[in-house]
């Protein structure tokens, strides 16, 4: 069984279109959904959901004022600058350490677990999926993340799968590492542009730093034929295998409009590059 | 005045948008705080003047005090701490800089040392003034480098913040405290699933905002029909032009390659304004 996740750096590049498409076409796998926070690809795989599960993690402090006696040490304390002069928490700015409820006089703050978010199993028409939903304004998202993936891969076990698809988040903070730990291949979907150079260029080094192997996927190639090349040379200057081009294609779009993978859509160009890169990925990794 | 750029969905374009903005304004600052992956500087191409390492507190613990009595593991909330039989392990990288293990033990045997987890770069093009964090490869967390860039905030100019894409920490720490944020979103099923997160995430904040359509001619009418029942304001459409999107890929912003868009820009502040 081999993991793979689409990630890019720079959002909006494509990787929810690229890993919908590989759903499609892959034998045999299941898929995870790790962009937690803006979930997307059950928009394309219009998911039947047969588990809910809660996810409950981190803490938030809550002040009871009857015990209160307004001596301000919680104030001093906190470096998130989470309570008002009038001893309210704000549980947006509060990062659950609960060092204001060990130094309370009174014992009048108290830990409260958060709801954070939930996660789900699904069908869906190409197999499982494993996706969530992080709470608006949560932390632990890359704890999310890890539920999502341990679930996955246990699913795959059981199923005996081939592959676990993984279509991971912008960035390259918490919910990105968590989602590179134990992963065979990293597919780094960028656009031809400097910004999408750059980031490519800051979420792969974050990828080999956590010694995950990593392959390159130009995604809109023909918006910047000459940013295509610059960043084609940069594969070669730093020993990642570029995958492919795919062209800026309209019926992208329309797919995405009527819920379909692009695979499932009328034939194109973009259709055809990607089967293309996915028959080399098949190729190399199993 | 603060405004920030914020999205829910990533690449609707936000750097655009914060960009051309501020470029199109006076007496302005801007902050990106997309500190994961910083793009506005290469549209701004400030003048780096000053680099400031930023860096979290983290504990050392002096091994010839400690008791090993296991007090900072049982109030460290984030398993950073694990005392062993005679030795107390540090896993920094988890720490939160919270302060309360240093400041609990009953030995004093834990002191605060410095870790670095990026750096805060202080610049300007002109009168543009331009401040942005770069967070180090590997590093999870980037709320800390956040806070960092924000502190340079100057209260005397109008205030631009790019913000990262998504809906939790990163984001909240980026707006948070700003009177005014603009959603920039296309008009897809990905971008308008996203823009209603994001439309969440700022009432809950109780920041005022609207809404800027990108890519205005691609997707569908559903974020319209979305903006007109939640009675959202659009600030500003803008059409896919093959211009667009090639001056974006070289660095260029919009309004030197279009100029007639700076009065576009200008007019959205007004709007935001009033």
């Amino acid at each position: 069984m081999k993991q793979i996740v689409v990630i890019s750096g720079k959002g909006g590049t494509g990787k929810t279109i690229t890993t919908g498409a590989f759903a499609a076409l892959a034998k045999n796998k299941v898929m995870a959904d790790c962009d937690v926070d803006a979930a997307d690809l059950h928009l394309l795989l219009s998911p039947d959901i047969k588990e809910r599960h809660e996810f409950k993690s981190g803490k938030s402090a809550v002040i009871d004022k009857k015990l209160c006696v307004r001596c301000g040490k919680c104030i001093s304390i906190c470096r998130f600058d989470a309570i008002s002069e009038d001893f309210v928490v704000d549980p947006v700015s509060c990062e659950g350490c609960a060092f204001c409820s060990h130094i309370c006089p009174n014992g009048s703050i108290k830990m409260k677990e958060n709801m954070a978010g939930e996660w789900f199993l699904s069908d869906t028409r190409f197999g499982p999926l494993v996706h969530a939903k992080l709470g608006i304004a949560e932390e632990n998202s890359g704890k999310l993340v890890a539920s999502v993936r341990k679930k996955a891969k246990e699913l795959a076990e059981k199923n005996k799968a081939d592959w676990v698809i993984i279509d991971g988040a912008p960035g390259i903070g918490c919910p990105v590492i968590a989602s590179l730990s134990g992963i065979d291949c990293a597919i780094v979907v960028t656009e031809p542009t400097i910004s999408g150079l750059h980031d490519a260029d800051r979420v792969i080094r974050v990828a080999r730093h956590f010694s995950v192997p990593v392959k390159l996927i130009i995604n809109k190639y023909d918006l910047n034929p000459d940013m295509t090349m610059e960043i084609e040379k940069y594969c070669g200057d730093n020993n990642i295998q570029a995958l492919g081009r795919i062209g800026f294609d309209k019926s992208i779009v329309d797919a995405m409009v009527n819920a379909r993978t692009i695979i499932e859509h009328k034939d194109s160009k973009a259709k055809e590059e990607i089967i293309t890169i996915w028959s080399k990925i098949e190729k190399e990794l199993s | 005045m603060i405004i920030a750029v914020a999205s829910g969905k990533g690449g609707t374009g936000k750097t655009t948008i914060a960009t051309n903005l501020a470029l199109s304004l006076k007496n302005v600052q801007l902050l990106d705080c997309d500190v994961e992956e910083p793009n506005s500087h290469i549209f701004i191409k400030p003048e780096i003047k000053t680099k400031v390492p930023s860096h979290i507190p983290v504990p050392e613990v002096d091994l010839g005090r400690c008791t090993f009595c296991g007090k900072c593991q049982e109030v460290c909330e984030y398993n950073a701490m694990a005392v062993l039989k005679d030795n107390v392990l540090v896993f920094s990288e988890l720490c939160h800089g919270c302060g309360a293990c240093s400041f609990l033990c009953p030995q004093k045997a834990i002191k605060e040392v410095k870790r670095e987890i990026g750096v805060v770069e202080i610049g300007a093009n002109g009168d543009l003034q331009f401040v942005h964090g770069r967070l180090n490869i590997g590093e999870a967390m980037s709320p800390p480098l956040i806070r960092a860039v924000k502190e340079y905030i100057n209260p005397s100019k109008t205030v631009i913040i790019d913000a990262p894409p998504g809906t939790s920490c990163p984001v909240i720490e980026s707006i948070k405290g700003s009177d005014f944020c603009i959603l920039v979103t296309e008009p897809t099923p990905f971008g308008l699933n996203d823009l209603v997160l994001a439309v969440e995430v700022l009432r809950k904040l109780k920041i005022p905002f609207g809404v800027v359509i990108n890519r205005s001619d691609l997707g569908n009418k559903d974020t319209y029909a979305y903006c007109k029942k939640e009675k959202i304001r659009i600030l500003m459409e803008i059409p896919f032009k093959k211009e667009i999107a090639m001056a974006y890929s070289k660095g260029v912003p919009i309004v030197e390659e279009l100029k007639e868009y700076k009065k576009e820009f200008t007019k959205m502040y007004e709007k935001i304004k009033s």
